[in-house]
């Protein structure tokens, strides 16, 4: 995980269309390696599909998306390749239920990375490690709490040793009490030097890791900078308005 | 106090025997009464008297056979058509399972060729009697293609022609239920498998499916208690299985009733039996699932 600090992630005038409606609506953004990025915005800004642009879980309608020097589109026949060095976290987990922790993070590593079993049950056990729940190896996602679930969802994508990390909304299904075992995670993670894309409502998140917040409204993005630019001292009334909404709660 | 009364006319003994029916420890008790049925109500109304009645009917079915002479010559004789049945049974719901896995995927297939040329398959399969089918491929599609290859279609025998008849027909049935299988699964599940670089192939082969035809368990184990059922259906082809020998015995000795009665309770028991190993699978699986 450089931290060299060269573009990454490279967005360019990127629009998206849901049927009529346009989720997307021109945004153009860089993102540095070894950078922690995090996006804010109310719902139904388009935070996530630009999040989901990034590894084609959504394909754009217009504009470019490069990733560590590949363009993905439509007739990329690497894009398998491509996802493999970005991980993905979402907000309901989707772990695999039919599989143990472990397992869990043991197949992609299989049938993506080639590893052998014995080497993807190590890095699987040290993953859980990191995570902090290493005696969950052996148990199912569903008698696991949604805490570990993530953590379990987090440590799966980390076994592939991804260079970048997206987050889409990763606290926003969990209770209360849960929120922050996995947000601690996700800091030692920007700590070691992660490149991360989060989307997320955790201000205290953002102002702790970010290097840059993007606050998005309405498909375009009104407004980046440092965290204390953003929070402190933003230059949008419509930044403005959010904040003094989300800061109430 | 009113519901206390209200099942007094079952449980009048302790209604009486409270001490004081005014007592809060009476009121305490009354609803609890209620909610709790009675234990040998319960026991009557749970108890399969269905399953004992038909029991009942096999034995009396087996005494015939044991006791009376007509009845064991029937039975003797159509006996012999039960490895034809559970074959033919056995071989279509094998090829059917494989049709309607490759069928199901195509379905939910992303191309739209294969999508269409799945759903047509489906639409005309279900669209034809069963019977009617059994003849087509049997006299028309089983000769024209064999003529297309190559082969002299004298050569291929009815019993394989039955049994290609019967995977076409449930293989479009399983396609549904496949269908239905990889819908039940949450998007989230394939977008977490592609987001971990995994392939369309490799996400439905280690993620979709094994979900997917552990939902659909159940399912596929009705079909292949239906499938010995329509299986007798073949007879039409003059494939020897019980249904067909019933018929010939019953044609040759005018013993129409020891032959269909025979046959029926042959039919009766393979379904029972069946029908409780799926029960047995199906609650084994729900208990691992939890």
């Amino acid at each position: 995980m450089s931290a060299d600090g060269s573009p990454i992630i490279e967005i360019r005038d990127l629009h998206k269309y849901f049927g009529k409606v346009e989720a997307l609506r021109g945004v153009s953004l860089t993102v540095e390696s070894g950078k922690v990025v995090v996006i804010v915005g109310p719902s139904g800004s388009g935070k996530s599909t630009l999040l989901r642009c990034i590894n084609h879980l959504e394909v754009e309608t217009a504009g470019e998306v490069w990733v560590d020097g590949m363009r993905l589109n439509e007739r990329n026949r690497n894009i398998n390749a491509i996802r493999a060095e970005i991980g993905m976290v979402f907000q309901l987990f989707n772990l695999f239920p039919h599989l143990t922790a472990l397992d869990n993070i043991v197949l992609a590593q299989r049938v993506v990375r080639h590893r052998s079993k014995d080497e993807a049950r190590e890095i699987g056990h040290r993953q859980l490690k990191r995570v902090g729940i290493a005696e969950k190896a052996d148990v199912f996602p569903g008698q696991l709490s949604g805490g570990q679930q993530q953590r379990v969802a987090i440590a799966r994508a980390l076994a592939m040793d991804p260079k970048i990390m997206l987050f889409d909304e990763p606290t926003s299904a969990l209770d209360p009490e849960m929120i922050k075992e996995v947000l601690d995670v996700m800091l030692a993670l920007a700590k070691e030097g992660m490149t991360m894309v989060v989307v997320t409502h955790e201000m205290g998140f953002a102002n702790a890791a970010a290097d840059k917040v993007i606050f998005m409204d309405n498909g375009l993005i009104v407004e980046e900078g440092s965290p204390e630019q953003l929070f402190k001292q933003p230059q949008h009334e419509r930044t403005k308005l959010f904040l003094s909404q989300i800061l109430h709660h | 106090m009113q519901i206390g009364l209200c099942t007094a006319f079952i449980k009048t003994k302790e209604f009486i025997l409270s001490p004081d029916p005014l007592s809060e420890s009476a009121e305490r008790a009354a609803p609890s009464l209620s909610r709790q049925p009675d234990p040998w109500t319960g026991r009557i109304s749970g108890f399969p008297w269905w399953l004992v009645a038909i029991i009942l009917v096999m034995a009396w079915g087996a005494y015939f056979v044991f006791v009376t002479e007509d009845y064991r010559e029937a039975f003797e004789f159509i006996v012999r058509g039960i490895s034809i049945t559970v074959e033919t049974t056995v071989y279509a719901y094998g090829f059917a399972l494989v049709i309607g896995l490759v069928m199901g995927l195509g379905r939910v297939s992303r191309n739209l060729l294969i999508r269409n040329i799945a759903r047509f398959y489906v639409e005309v399969v279900r669209g034809i009697p069963i019977l009617v089918l059994i003849f087509f491929v049997a006299f028309v599609a089983t000769v024209d293609v064999a003529t297309m290859v190559g082969i002299d279609p004298r050569g291929i025998p009815m019993t394989t022609r039955a049994v290609i008849a019967l995977a076409l027909t449930y293989g479009a049935f399983m396609a549904e239920i496949f269908r239905a299988g990889i819908q039940s699964i949450g998007i989230g599940q394939m977008e977490a498998a592609r987001s971990l670089g995994m392939s369309y192939g490799q996400s439905m082969r280690y993620i979709i499916l094994p979900q997917a035809v552990r939902n659909v368990l159940p399912a596929l184990g009705n079909d292949f208690v239906s499938m010995l059922k329509d299986s007798s259906l073949v007879s039409v082809l003059a494939v020897r299985d019980i249904t067909q020998v019933a018929r010939l015995h019953a044609g040759s000795t005018f013993r129409f009733r020891e032959s269909y009665t025979v046959l029926a309770l042959l039919y009766l028991t393979m379904t029972l039996v069946l029908s409780s190993v799926v029960q047995w699978l199906e609650r084994r699986l729900h208990v691992s699932r939890r």
